[in-house]
């Protein structure tokens, strides 16, 4: 029965996937290498280092999102911890991903 | 390259549109279509890119402005899908083309009775959500709140202007309702036949050499709908 641990819900994307879904749409957002994206830690910071990571490029970030994880992202959703670094983004989405 | 063209207007009239065009009479004629909004600035580069590389495969095309477009003086709030598509209309007859390569957004100009290519249609309302949702970012950076449906309800009333771009309340109505169905006579080319990574959600403008000539050799090479 020990076995039976960190399973994914059958249904929905497994918690490395969100994070591989993650990485992929911010090396779109800001043209970077998959080897650049695969280093970001939950430290790595986003809105507010990023100089090019405008509000419009926000907004792209946010609705591809919501396409690629299969979520709604609600205006209240959307505050400056979320955006603040990798990890409070990849929290935000493991989120979502349960609560849809 | 360059030159000027007859595009009919919204009230009846003709305006002068610029027009970026390969012409030496060839065969196989390709009107472009391009983003509309921010992607329009976003993917100008690499649509010139794929025009050099259908240039050099002895393909001929044109991308032509319509009004509110690009080096246009019409006003953006006056236009719509409806006046567009009548533009686009009549770009098929004025340039002569045999078929279409619609990009993004440009998939919801292209007419029922052509034939063509569709790179990457998204849907209107998820386009007119991005803009939105822009907006009130950049509202809540200088302190200010804004809510989605009151500004909806604005832009259905008297229009709205979002992330720069003055929407005329029939063009915000059009993103609000309309479908992005590819009509019959048009292939839907995806990323994954481009290959590399969607240009368009580029923070910063890129182009890309390779998907160009992805692209360009699809248009090239393949009949129009097969």
């Amino acid at each position: 029965m020990i076995a039976e641990t960190a399973q994914a819900e059958p249904t929905g994307p497994s918690r490395s996937d969100i994070d591989q879904t993650l990485r992929a749409i911010l090396r779109d957002v800001l043209g970077l290498d998959q080897d650049q994206v695969d280093s970001f830690t939950g430290d790595t910071g986003l809105f507010g280092h990023l100089p090019e990571l405008d509000s419009m490029a926000v907004a792209g970030l946010l609705t591809e999102m919501e396409d690629r994880l299969d979520i709604v992202i609600e205006d209240d959703d959307v505050d400056g911890e979320m955006l603040e670094n990798f990890g409070g983004l990849l929290a935000f989405a493991e989120a979502k991903v349960i609560e849809g | 390259m360059y030159s000027v063209w007859s595009c009919p207007l919204p009230d009846g009239g003709v305006g002068e549109e610029m027009v970026l065009g390969f012409d030496e009479a060839r065969e196989k004629r390709i009107l472009i279509i391009p983003p509309l909004f921010e992607e329009a600035n976003r993917l100008r580069h690499q649509i010139v890119e794929t025009m050099r590389k259908l240039h050099s495969r002895g393909v001929d095309c044109f991308l032509p402005d319509l009004p509110g477009w690009n080096e246009s003086l019409a006003d953006f709030d006056n236009q719509s899908l409806a006046h567009w598509r009548v533009g686009i209309a009549a770009a098929v007859e004025t340039f002569s083309t045999t078929a279409i390569l619609a990009v993004r957004s440009g998939c919801w100009l292209v007419p029922e009775d052509s034939r063509g290519w569709l790179y990457a249609p998204p849907k209107p309302q998820q386009i007119l959500r991005n803009m939105l949702r822009a907006r009130i970012l950049s509202a809540r950076e200088a302190g200010r709140e804004e809510i989605t449906e009151e500004l909806r309800k604005t832009g259905r009333e008297r229009g709205i202007t979002l992330a720069g771009w003055p929407l005329g309340p029939e063009l915000f109505a059009e993103l609000e309702t309309e479908d992005s169905a590819a009509p019959p006579g048009y292939s839907v080319v995806d990323q994954t036949d481009v290959g590399g990574t969607p240009l368009w959600l580029r923070a910063e403008n890129d182009f890309d050499l390779a998907q160009a000539t992805a692209l360009a050799s699809i248009v090239a090479t393949s009949g129009p709908g097969a």
